[in-house]
């Protein structure tokens, strides 16, 4: 129990393994996909269960998936406008994937595939890519107008379409490295702070339990500030991808 | 039983309302609305982080353009110097969109 750790070996954790056997290792099927599975069918079953009985007065589950239903569609509604709509089951399948992604991590021996920033940029570029064929789909070879302001002056035309072109593109990054960075950051914070009570423990023996209490309780108020961070991060990447949506239904 | 449900309806909507206003409901819907981005304004840290993020990751698609326009064109550091000033500009661009009031006619700032 009172393992001796010389080093803290933060990054450990987020280390890719092949699950699923023989089978997993020979077609590379990661740890990080298989949560990835379990994400999808966690929000799947909870649809499917939750409103299977479609009463009127719903029980906890079926309220569930309709407090889920209407959060996000009147995010999409509200952002984007009625045409929101339309984009109403991407959002709810990318915020949910993302939420129960982040909040699944959060359980020892589970695996946090949104601390991967493979994962999150492949999910940014979705989106990026998606926003585009959009704008290009309702506005035509007009789309390009998005990367000049009107009424600026011609002169400055070689400044100002390199820095929006620049700013287009630097939307997935951000996207990406905010998911990713956040995770990884927590995660970190707890691989810390545990190691700091299996050290003082090691280090000071008896004495070292009762130290050890102050990273256990940080621990625990850790915890709950990464429920948060789960839904946050999860609700800002939602709601960036409707503020994109927005730009590129309307435009300007 | 539509009956009783349509001469309960008005005074329904009204005790609904009455015990939403208690309990904060709307207050809390109506500011989320108000501001339009994510409600990440009461957090020093988090708005910290994200102009940080903002700003780097302009820099790095700058560095990549410049980069990989220098190995195609054979001429090294040019590009690189110039879309670093550029992807700096852009990553102030972005920290001006994340701050601006959004709503209206110029909703985009600048843009």
């Amino acid at each position: 129990m009172a393992a001796e750790k010389s080093t803290i070996d933060a990054l450990g954790q987020f280390h890719l393994d092949t699950g699923l056997g023989a089978i997993g290792r020979s077609v590379n099927f990661a740890n990080s996909n298989i949560m990835m599975v379990v994400a999808a069918a966690l929000v799947l079953l909870a649809l499917h269960y939750g409103m299977r009985r479609r009463a009127v007065v719903p029980g906890r589950l079926q309220a569930l998936a309709e407090i889920g239903y209407q959060f996000i569609h009147d995010m999409c509604v509200e952002q984007i406008g009625e045409e929101g709509k339309r984009f109403f089951p991407f959002v709810f399948a990318l915020f949910f994937f993302i939420l129960i992604g982040n909040l699944i991590g959060l359980f020892p021996y589970f695996f946090t595939f949104t601390s991967h920033i493979a994962v999150t940029a492949a999910l940014a570029v979705l989106v990026i890519v998606l926003v585009t064929a959009v704008a290009l789909r309702i506005h035509g070879l007009h789309f390009f107008s998005y990367f000049w302001p009107e009424g600026a002056p011609v002169v400055l035309a070689p400044l100002i379409v390199p820095i929006e072109i620049i700013s287009y593109i630097s939307r997935p990054v951000s996207l990406s490295i905010r998911l990713f960075a956040n995770m990884t950051a927590g995660h970190v914070m707890f691989e810390v702070f545990a190691t700091f009570m299996l050290m003082l423990v090691g280090a000071l023996g008896a004495f070292g339990y009762v130290l050890a209490l102050g990273p256990l309780v940080i621990n625990v108020a850790l915890m709950g500030f990464e429920v948060l961070v789960a839904f946050l991060q999860a609700y800002v990447f939602a709601v960036l991808t409707c503020i994109y949506l927005h730009d590129a239904v309307h435009l300007h | 039983m539509s009956e009783e449900q349509g001469g309960a309806g008005g005074s329904f909507e009204e005790r609904l309302d009455a015990a939403r206003d208690r309990h904060g409901l709307d207050r809390a819907a109506s500011a989320e609305r108000g501001a339009g981005e994510p409600p990440e304004g009461a957090n020093p840290m988090a708005v910290g982080l994200r102009v940080g993020v903002e700003l780097v990751s302009a820099l790095v698609v700058a560095l990549a353009i410049g980069y990989g326009l220098d190995r195609w064109l054979h001429t090294r550091p040019l590009f690189l110097i110039l879309f670093v000033m550029l992807g700096g500009a852009a990553g102030v661009l972005n920290v001006w969109r994340l701050f601006a009031p959004r709503g209206g006619g110029s909703s985009r700032g600048t843009g």
